[in-house]
């Protein structure tokens, strides 16, 4: 009865919360979809053209890191980021749970009413 | 990929049968496979052992929210809150709420489970804070990648 992630440990409702919230800003959400096109980027590359300046595209990239959702390397001198995917399939994989568990507590609802 | 969860389901029994089922504990019981310790009151909190085969050991708490009869009843918990490690009582509950309206053939059940995205109080800061709605549309492009 209890959903578990990808890497074999329990998906916590605090960690979905945290995942939401970080994605419940408008900014983080483009940072996130200009990094969905795959190849990692740097700073100044995010930075372009997206009227932000390093600092902010810094500090919102600090906030996906924290919750997994974005991950850096340093490529030479330069950190590069780029999206990691797990923390989504975790999360979908969690709410999945619940609602299955809806589906089958539902079922037994009707069968109850029903006889 | 949503931030709530949603069911609506026909039942093929008039309005009043399914809110004594869902608000007569000892009939939630019964399908939901819990042994409640005591009746829903609004306000206050019930607990009982889940009787699921497996998971007697689970411990159910919520706390009732609204009661409008035949038509709404609520309650707050940490869905399936079965870690034993855990001390959920930190983190947000969510809200489920059944919808009971009458059909030509019995009860049209809307059931919702929100407030997913709520983050507890001791983790909410500058950097978590909520600003716009709508972003659920969002998500179903970053969703395309992950499936």
């Amino acid at each position: 009865m209890s959903p578990e992630s990808r890497t074999g440990t329990t998906v916590r409702p605090k960690e979905v919360a945290l995942l939401f919230a970080a994605l419940g800003d408008q900014t983080r959400l483009s940072l996130v979809t200009k990094l969905s096109r795959g190849r990692p980027q740097s700073i100044s590359q995010l930075a372009e053209g997206s009227g932000l300046t390093r600092q902010a595209v810094t500090k919102h990239l600090r906030v996906l890191e924290s919750v997994g959702i974005v991950r850096s390397a340093y490529a030479g001198r330069e950190n590069r980021f780029e999206l990691d995917l797990r923390p989504f399939k975790d999360l979908r994989q969690y709410l999945k749970f619940v609602s299955d568990q809806w589906d089958q507590a539902l079922s037994r609802l009707k069968s109850f009413v029903e006889r | 990929m949503k931030n709530r969860i949603e069911k609506r389901i026909e039942l093929n029994a008039p309005v009043s049968r399914v809110w004594r089922a869902l608000t007569d504990h000892r009939e939630f019981g019964e399908w939901f496979r819990v042994r409640l310790d005591g009746p829903f009151v609004p306000g206050q909190i019930v607990r009982g052992q889940i009787t699921y085969p497996g998971y007697e050991h689970v411990t159910f708490e919520a706390v009732v929210q609204k009661m409008e009869p035949e038509r709404l009843f609520s309650y707050s918990w940490h869905p399936y809150s079965v870690d034993s490690k855990v001390d959920y009582s930190n983190e947000e509950p969510t809200l489920v709420e059944f919808k009971l309206e009458q059909t030509s053939t019995g009860t049209l059940l809307t059931v919702t489970e929100s407030g997913f995205d709520k983050i507890p109080s001791h983790r909410r800061s500058e950097a978590f804070r909520m600003n716009e709605g709508g972003w659920s549309e969002q998500l179903k492009n970053i969703e395309s990648h992950v499936s």
